[in-house]
């Protein structure tokens, strides 16, 4: 990973974040380094509370109340925004990197024309009058095909596949490099999910930016991803290009993973799964997180924390088994 | 409006139940439609057109499942089937072995004790893992409901009291959708249960009573992907155990070919295709099907596969596209799709699709 340094635009490196609890720190993101390239299209699946959206606000220094960046460094365009002062990140936010919300029902102000709602962020950055934003609107909105006639729409006048385009729509106003996509298309159907992918695609072949793509399907993230980060209990436990990944899985909560989903051709074979639940982030089992669910642990799988390693080229896994 | 035809001369039903006349018939639905009337005075007369002209089978002992978008009306096919409401029309058909023509027919809501019976042996699993659990019982409380309401509290010998009877019966119970030790969960709240648990305790609740028919809506849509499929395997156990017959309702077409041997696939309120699993998924023939298809992830078929791409979300059920339902979004759109409904003709045997194609 550390040899892509000069071209990427964004970087993770030993990111420990975290919710501060009565009980403890809660370190959902724990030790996470990335580097993600110009066009790139980085996806990070994992299970739920394996931290992958606390990653995605700690990116866009999201943090409010008890929520911490304890560790390590976040790169935008080499620049450290770790600390950087809230005024220097609200310039950054939209402009350089925006974020599509999980649930996009529940994203929009249902009081407010989704028209109000897209030039908001173009005004706030001072980029135009009132009147090139409502033109800059309209350009986004037939860029996601939504007729020009839903700029005075109400959320609620919109279809579920409607307003997911929105939120994509006002993720590229003012032409991001970075967009993240926390979830974008679970509470949709599989026909609207895949338009909005292509959509997404082929919006970033035109204006050239990178993706990180937040998702619990895995089977959705290899065939749209160039590199994928498999996250359990707050740690990257595999890393590599997609279809190395898929193809040639070296950890075995990866391996456990592809045998959750069900596959549309070839034999019906009985799968496994992965026994067990994800362990308590406040109190995590010493070394390897997964052990304690690993089918193929031996001894010492519980004192070490197996390190990120490299099994083939640009591809990284987390377990020192076989 | 078009009025939904009558039932007994759809010719794609008597081959279906020639198809399946290896298996036992348990389930008939015959033409069943179901409108939900729009209760606003503006709109006063309109109806939600949920579920038209659906008709299939469920043999003994099969698993079929339904697939399609949310608002295709799966659900609803469910309830109904469930008595949770009345049918607007059409028939629901309950192999009766006691009744003299060998059905219980019915076409208006039971009550009482014919609810009751029927309850006995029609059940449902519910989506959500979360509010079908009353959170002011203990699970004890909640699972011995249906062993008291139903009167199936077996006692081992003369001498086990009712009580220790229940109680045994109930840790046996967990213990067969894996939630050990038994004592420890059955004093406990849901709220003390994670997702996965708490659905294992509404499907425990379900297979209690072992019933004949179980329709699962949806039942691992809410759940963790790493234990999806622990859940649909121990329905299969249980399924394959009892004999009992599964009406499995999924927008995941991988994951019905993984339950079912049969899929009927619905989209706004009507049956599109229906035949064995491997017919729709392998050799789907409606236009509706090959989408859901194209659109569904399947890595396993390799990384760039070429895609059907359409416009449009699912219509309204208030007023559905005239003729083919699926017409404003088909690839394919003929001049007679959108003049006439068409009929759910047969491609092989026991393979049918509602299309002019």
């Amino acid at each position: 990973m550390k040899e892509t340094l000069p071209e990427s635009i964004l970087e993770c490196q030993d990111l420990v974040a975290g919710y501060e609890l009565k009980a403890g720190f809660v370190r959902a993101v724990d030790g996470v380094s990335f580097a993600l390239k110009r066009g790139e299209f980085l996806g990070i699946a994992g299970e739920s509370g394996c931290g992958k959206t606390t990653l995605a606000y700690a990116v866009m220094r999201l943090f409010r109340d008890n929520a911490k960046i304890k560790s390590g460094k976040i790169l935008f365009g080499g620049k450290d925004i770790t600390h950087a002062p809230e005024e220097e990140i609200k310039k950054l936010r939209w402009e350089h990197i925006s974020m599509v919300f999980q649930s996009a029902m529940n994203a929009l102000n249902p009081v407010l024309q989704i028209g109000e709602q897209l030039t908001d962020g173009w005004l706030a950055h001072k980029r135009g009058e009132v009147r090139e934003a409502k033109a800059r609107a309209l350009e986004v909105l037939k860029l996601v095909d939504i007729p020009e006639d839903r700029y005075n729409a109400y959320p609620h006048q919109l279809s579920g596949g409607m307003k997911q385009r929105v939120m994509i729509a006002m993720a590229l106003m003012l032409q991001p490099e970075v967009i993240i996509l926390d979830e974008p298309t679970t509470a949709l159907d599989v026909v609207v999910q895949r338009t909005i992918i292509e959509k997404i695609q082929e919006l970033r072949k035109t204006f050239r930016f990178s993706v990180i793509f937040i998702t619990h399907d895995l089977s959705l993230l290899v065939e749209i991803s160039d590199l994928l980060a498999i996250m359990y209990a707050g740690k990257i436990v595999e890393y590599g290009p997609a279809s190395e990944v898929f193809y040639n899985p070296v950890h075995p909560y990866t391996r456990g993973l592809m045998a959750s989903f069900p596959t549309l051709s070839g034999p019906i074979v009985r799968m496994g799964g992965i026994e067990g639940k994800p362990p308590d982030l406040i109190d995590p089992p010493s070394g390897c997180r997964f052990y304690p669910r690993c089918p193929d642990r031996h001894d010492g799988c519980d004192r070490d924390t197996p390190p990120l390693r490299q099994v083939r080229p640009g591809h990284f896994a987390a377990c020192d088994g076989e | 409006m078009t009025r939904p035809r009558s039932g007994k001369s759809d010719p794609a039903i008597s081959r279906l139940a020639t198809v399946n006349d290896m298996t036992e018939e348990i389930l008939r639905l015959e033409s069943v439609s179901k409108h939900f009337p729009i209760r606003s005075f503006r709109r006063f007369g309109e109806v939600v057109h949920a579920m038209d002209d659906v008709s299939f089978i469920l043999g003994k002992g099969e698993v079929l499942a339904l697939v399609g978008e949310s608002g295709s009306g799966k659900t609803t096919t469910a309830s109904v089937i469930a008595q949770l409401y009345p049918i607007t029309s059409g028939v629901i058909r309950l192999a009766d072995p006691r009744s003299p023509n060998g059905f219980q027919s019915v076409s208006r809501k039971l009550s009482g004790k014919e609810l009751l019976s029927y309850r006995k042996r029609v059940q449902m699993i519910f989506q959500d893992p979360f509010g079908s659990l009353n959170p002011t019982h203990t699970i004890e409380h909640i699972l011995s409901r249906p062993y008291l309401i139903h009167d199936k509290v077996v006692r081992e010998n003369e001498g086990e009291k009712r009580k220790a009877a229940l109680k045994r019966q109930l840790q046996q119970l967990l213990r067969s959708v894996g939630l050990e030790p038994p004592q420890q969960f059955l004093d406990k709240f849901p709220h003390e249960l994670s997702g996965g648990q708490r659905q294992r305790v509404n499907i425990a609740r379900t297979f209690s009573i072992e019933p004949e028919i179980v329709l699962a809506d949806e039942p691992t849509s809410m759940l963790d992907v790493s234990i999806r499929i622990s859940i649909m395997n121990m329905m299969l156990a249980f399924q394959e155990e009892r004999q009992m017959s599964f009406l499995y309702i999924t927008h995941d077409l991988a994951g019905a070919r993984y339950m079912a041997q049969r899929i009927v696939v619905m989209y706004a309120g009507m049956i599109m295709e229906i035949g064995t699993s491997d017919e729709v998924v392998q050799r789907s023939a409606h236009p509706y099907t090959k989408l859901l298809r194209s659109a569904a992830p399947a890595p396993e078929e390799g990384l760039m596969r070429k895609r059907l791409i359409t416009q449009g979300d699912i219509p309204s059920l208030i007023h559905p596209p005239s003729g083919c339902r699926f017409h404003p979004r088909c690839p394919y759109v003929m001049a007679q799709c959108s003049k006439t409904i068409p009929p759910l003709k047969e491609v092989e045997s026991g393979h049918s699709i509602r299309c002019f194609l």
